[in-house]
């Protein structure tokens, strides 16, 4: 059985959570193709880091079952594990090692061969930028370092799937900028799903994106539909010479006409048509005076909010 | 894996201050014990024991270190034992345990082993130490073996109590001092009922089965109990974790 053969290297089907009486995770199901990186976007508490527990192996779910490469996490879970490098939220460091100490118990740990240790921290060490900083304790680096080697340990055995939990939170600017490149350059040789509450970091690093709140999954597709979702049909548009409602509602293809901010409207049209050119032709022969027209793009945090309190 | 998770251990425990700290004033304890012991032995056998009464100077030192080793790591275990679950709890590092390709069994076994190496160092250091004494005079190396062999147990049984209550709790402080509170109990109550041999407490104290070891007994019905008493509290620990696993 070759892990190659599955194009799913996670499959999640109807996974369940609960603490007591509180569910945190309810039926989420989902896939992880080869190669892809998956955004985990949900606001805080919304149970992205329960389902990634349960994803690792570290939680075992209330119902539902989690396949890596095909292997069921809950009854084979070394095999399942060996695939998988995870970085919790909160970093497991053992901060009285150094760089090296670490990540060497961190290859010996997944089960990397001994004469290829000394390579394997090499080239995650080289890919995480951390080769000068081999010999200092984990206590003395920055934070940002620090978070360098949780990135370093999760992908020292060259895993099929790589999950990252906030992998940016308390990083400054700069740091943000290079652990995301990082993240984009770790998507080129493995599946990697990241949690995060920063909307445009989404955009930015993944292919694939899956909102979750409350524990359930209420958006889940590629960045553009998720585009789709903030472009919507809506068109706004400003006149110095503002006809009456009942007149732009005439256009063709127009469903719906609105009073916007400002003075302008807001045009709803119906799916396929673009009445601005209907709308600017309108406008010179009727003389309503156009000086705004523009695709109203709704903001990512208003997608978020909507899409998020709508379940 | 097993070994893997056990030089984890044991690389923590030497790249922190606390375990050369640990080591080092118990050595010394140990080596002035032994110095006041040497010292003192001729001027207690010569004039005031009677000739029927005096014993040889491998008992007369060995039994005040090891009677005092005994004491000593019913006190430092529980520092010890309280970072192998709790410690590791409070600082978040378990999902580095868990998320890698290890059972839980062998997590907990590798941690025990880990410590139980670390505190055999104490074990071979006395038993080097009191070899010294053959240097001037013939010892009982059959009652050193006896006693070092038992208590490589002791502390086997200590690490294993210490490493159950280490993960009953995230705070390591209240970890350290229920080990504590168990293992004087277990150690310190056999005397309240050493007058009556038969009592059922005589059977279950720790010290108990100590005894046969000091006199160079090897007992099997002693080992099964150390052994039994180890395994008992390895087989709790996981239970312990695998319910954290189950419930979150």
């Amino acid at each position: 059985m070759s892990i190659t053969t599955f194009e799913n290297t996670i499959e999640a089907s109807n996974l369940t959570k609960s603490f007591g009486n509180n569910i945190a995770v309810n039926d989420v199901s989902f896939q992880l193709k080869k190669g892809e990186v998956l955004g985990f976007l949900g606001p805080n508490g919304a149970g992205k880091s329960t389902t990634m527990r349960m994803l690792t192996g570290n939680l075992a779910p209330t119902d539902g079952d989690v396949r890596i490469c095909g292997i069921n996490i809950i009854t084979e879970p070394k095999k399942a594990k060996a695939l998988i490098g995870y970085l919790p939220e909160m970093r497991p460091l053992y901060k009285e090692l150094t760089v090296n100490e670490y990540l060497t118990i961190a290859a010996r740990f997944h089960k990397v061969p001994s004469p290829k240790i000394k390579k394997a921290l090499e080239e995650a060490k080289e890919r995480c930028g951390l080769s000068h900083m081999s010999k200092r304790l984990i206590e003395n680096l920055s934070n940002g370092y620090q978070q360098r080697v949780g990135i370093a340990q999760a992908i020292i055995h060259n895993p099929e799937i790589v999950i990252l939990d906030e992998p940016t939170v308390g990083l400054d600017p700069i740091q943000i900028r290079e652990i995301r490149k990082l993240i984009r350059d770790i998507g080129q040789q493995h599946s990697v799903i990241i949690s995060t509450h920063i909307l445009p970091e989404v955009e930015m690093v993944c292919d694939r994106v899956q909102i979750i709140d409350n524990g359930q999954l209420v958006f889940h597709g590629s960045i553009e539909d998720l585009r789709a979702q903030r472009r919507g049909n809506k068109l706004l548009v400003g006149f110095s010479k503002a006809p009456a409602l009942s007149k732009l509602k005439k256009i063709k293809g127009v469903d719906k006409v609105e009073n916007a901010e400002n003075g302008m409207f807001r045009f709803h049209f119906k799916e396929k048509y673009l009445p601005a050119e209907e709308i600017v032709n309108l406008s010179v022969k009727e003389g309503w005076g156009l000086y705004h027209i523009n695709m109203d793009i709704t903001s990512l945090e208003e997608t978020f909010v909507n899409l998020t309190q709508t379940s | 894996m097993i070994i893997n998770v056990a030089r984890k251990e044991l690389k923590s425990l030497f790249a922190s201050p606390m375990g050369w700290i640990i080591l080092s004033i118990l050595m010394f304890g140990f080596g002035t014990l032994y110095l006041q012991g040497v010292n003192s032995y001729f001027e207690v056998m010569s004039g005031a024991v009677r000739p029927a009464e005096r014993v040889g100077v491998t008992i007369y030192v060995g039994s005040q270190i090891y009677s005092t080793a005994l004491f000593l790591l019913s006190v430092t275990t529980p520092m010890l034992t309280m970072r192998l679950i709790s410690e590791e709890r409070k600082s978040q590092t378990m999902p580095f345990l868990l998320s890698a390709p290890i059972s839980l069994s062998e997590i907990v076994i590798g941690k025990f082993l880990g410590l139980v190496i670390f505190l055999s160092i104490l074990v071979i250091y006395i038993f080097v130490m009191l070899s010294t004494l053959n240097i001037w005079a013939d010892i009982d190396f059959g009652y050193l073996i006896g006693n070092s062999f038992g208590f490589i147990l002791l502390i086997a049984s200590f690490t294993a109590l210490g490493i159950f209550f280490s993960s009953l709790t995230n705070q390591p402080i209240i970890a350290a001092i229920t080990t504590f509170i168990a293992l004087v109990s277990m150690v310190g109550l056999g005397s309240y009922f050493a007058s009556d041999p038969s009592h059922w407490f005589n059977y279950i104290s720790m010290t108990k089965h100590y005894q046969s070891f000091t006199r160079g007994v090897f007992d099997s019905a002693d080992i099964i109990y150390y052994l039994l008493f180890i395994v008992t509290f390895l087989t709790l620990t996981v239970r312990r974790l695998d319910s954290d696993r189950l419930r979150g």
